[in-house]
């Protein structure tokens, strides 16, 4: 696999955290390539680094040895002002427990990353990205408001806002009921369908077979990486 | 980020927590008000004193009674008498550029018609006072030469002097008491408003030197001659003061016989000297008050970091979402910093308000004839404001960087 296709290439990537005295290696040697498009789901037990890759693919923290390209950018030698903007501009956060500002509308919650990019007509666009995930008739519910499912949804239009490059999705099922985590996935499945490249950590297996690709981490390293064998029949809906 | 925006979210986050906001506004708005308010009564006294003296005439010197070779207030308070009614005459006549000479006795005494009495201060001099003090008659006439010359038991009343006694009898040819002696009233001074230490200027009672002299409290100088308080010089031009003084000194060393070598037993002074002494005086008072009203702004500038930081922390996660979603540290920063600057400035700004108000009713208030004066000044404003500014950027920037500079991975997780 050559690195040119390669949306994220990661090379012997390594995390070391210091936890008082004792270090903790959390990645000890990670290669990989995302191309544009994938839908990948990243397992493993907790401890496994899954996390912490995922943190280190979302710009949110640095790699200790290796190095990390996303869109061909040697995002290991960024500064934080430059993988702030980098986050802003190429890439969409989805979190287990939603992370919407409470006290804000849907409306505003959607449009925070806007506010960041300096982008115009901020209205507009919220409400489209609302209209997208099937919720512009909330708009202006507050998130307390609100069903998990919903919530979720809020925090997916707030994730694609930017038209990001990459969603990253840490456990967006954990704190839904089993029919919502399926309409999750599925509204995951049908961006992905739209081109929009997906990786989503998540320690539920029949979650992770709705991917099409899975990634298995144990003690910091990759032990198995394939591609999901039978798609769900619910594949083809819609 | 843009800056509009970053105010709009300031604004949003103080209005969250409208509570909060207040009690914590309320900090700086009782500093500011205070600082605004002690100041503008030490500057409302301060323009009071030297309105009094300038009224007396800023072209007017001292002549006083100094123990020789003693410097400083007290030094003139306990000294012996030295100065005469001669030495007031030899002045007016052998000084040049001098306008008036009076010789001024003063003392506190009780003054009674029939059950009246009210307690005045008694000017005793010659009919020069006049002028040199800018006193007028409302009514009949003031102490003349004769009077002078007949010790005549004849008095002229200040305005507060004759309500308080007299009410709305027609004072002229009163007869009254001054510590038990009747004088006749033959005149009525124009009121003058204001104060002295306390004691209105309208309280003054004028007696002929002389008779103050002879009947009312006698005393006498080391040579055993009649004395005087002090002598009142009025002089043409305050540019001629330094001259006009050297040559009093040389004069009144020759009417007292001072061997050279020997120090002065008077001392004299300009109403230049005593209005910068008082401004001196007033405007470290102003400055402590000024300080003691500082520490309340210290109280309030503390409770808006103590505020700011508990906002942080409470914040932690809404910082890591923000931050995750392209946030800068300098957008951070600033969301706090202006949070932080927004309050001190809106409660700068009611202090200032309520700090004026409470200046123009301590200045509504009167208490036995005294007016305290409160002037609002456009410096005390401008530090008050700048103070505010500066209290809110000093105790907004440590939460704000704390804030800046948390790790978004951390935050994202918090509590």
């Amino acid at each position: 696999m050559t690195t040119d296709n390669c949306l994220i290439s990661i090379d012997k990537l390594t995390k070391t955290y210091q936890m008082g005295k004792v270090e903790v290696n959390a990645l000890r040697g990670i290669d990989l390539c995302v191309a544009p498009g994938e839908f990948i789901a990243i397992i493993g037990a907790s401890g496994s680094g899954k996390s912490t890759l995922m943190n280190i693919m979302g710009c949110l923290d640095k790699p200790t040895t290796g190095k990390y390209i996303f869109k061909g950018q040697d995002v290991s030698q960024f500064n934080d002002n430059k993988l702030a903007e980098m986050r802003g501009k190429s890439l969409g956060f989805v979190f287990q427990d939603f992370n919407l500002l409470r006290r804000s509308s849907a409306l505003a919650n959607v449009e925070l990353p806007l506010i960041y990019s300096g982008t115009r007509h901020r209205h507009k666009r919220a409400l489209e990205a609302l209209e997208r995930v099937g919720l512009a008739k909330r708009a202006h519910h507050k998130p307390t408001e609100m069903s998990g499912g919903e919530q979720q949804r809020v925090a997916i239009a707030r994730a694609l806002i930017n038209n990001p490059s990459l969603i990253l999705a840490d456990e967006p099922t954990g704190n839904l009921d089993s029919k919502t985590s399926y309409d999750i996935i599925d509204f995951f499945r049908k961006l992905n369908d739209e081109g929009i490249t997906i990786i989503m950590v998540t320690h539920e297996m029949d979650i992770a077979q709705q991917a099409k690709r899975i990634i298995r981490l144990m003690d910091g390293k990759i032990v198995t990486d394939e591609p999901v064998k039978h798609e769900h029949p619910d594949g083809e809906k819609k | 980020m843009k800056f509009v925006d970053s105010l709009k979210l300031a604004l949003r986050s103080l209005t969250v927590n409208k509570l909060r906001s207040s009690l914590t506004m309320l900090g700086i708005i009782i500093g500011v008000g205070a600082v605004i308010t002690l100041m503008s009564v030490g500057r409302g006294v301060e323009a009071q004193i030297t309105d009094m003296i300038e009224d007396y005439g800023s072209n007017t010197l001292n002549v006083i009674s100094q123990t020789p070779g003693v410097k400083g207030l007290a030094s003139m308070q306990s000294a012996t008498p030295s100065l005469t009614i001669e030495d007031a005459r030899a002045i007016a006549e052998r000084v040049p550029y001098v306008t008036g000479v009076a010789p001024v006795s003063e003392n506190f005494v009780e003054v009674t018609f029939g059950n009246e009495s009210a307690m005045g201060v008694i000017e005793a001099t010659t009919p020069e006072f006049e002028e040199i003090y800018n006193y007028h008659t409302a009514y009949g006439r003031f102490i003349n030469e004769r009077d002078i010359g007949l010790k005549d038991t004849v008095v002229v009343l200040g305005q507060k002097v004759v309500e308080d006694i007299l009410g709305t009898k027609d004072p002229i040819g009163q007869k009254i008491k001054l510590s038990g002696r009747s004088f006749t009233v033959v005149g009525v001074l124009e009121p003058k408003g204001g104060q002295m230490m306390g004691v209105s200027m309208d309280s003054i009672i004028v007696v002929p030197i002389t008779t103050y002299q002879s009947k009312m409290f006698p005393r006498k100088t080391s040579r055993g001659e009649d004395a005087v308080q002090s002598i009142a010089v009025q002089i043409t031009s305050s540019d001629y003061a330094d001259y006009i003084t050297t040559e009093i000194e040389n004069l009144l060393r020759r009417q007292h016989r001072i061997k050279a070598g020997d120090k002065d037993d008077f001392a004299i002074i300009s109403n230049e000297q005593i209005l910068s002494l008082f401004q001196q005086i007033t405007g470290a008072l102003t400055i402590f008050l000024g300080l003691v009203a500082g520490i309340s702004l210290l109280v309030g500038s503390i409770g808006i970091m103590n505020i700011m930081l508990v906002s942080v922390t409470e914040r932690t996660r809404e910082i890591g979402l923000r931050k995750a979603v392209g946030a800068k540290r300098r957008d951070i920063l600033l969301q706090f910093l202006i949070e932080a600057a927004m309050m001190s400035l809106t409660g700068g700004g009611i202090g200032i308000i309520g700090g004026w108000l409470l200046s123009l009713g301590i200045s509504q208030i009167q208490t036995s004839g005294l007016t305290l004066r409160a002037v609002v000044s456009p410096d005390i404003v401008i530090l008050a404001v700048s103070v505010s500014i500066f209290i809110g950027i000093a105790s907004g920037l440590y939460p704000a960087m704390r804030a800046a500079r948390l790790n978004p991975i951390d935050a994202l997780h918090y509590g």
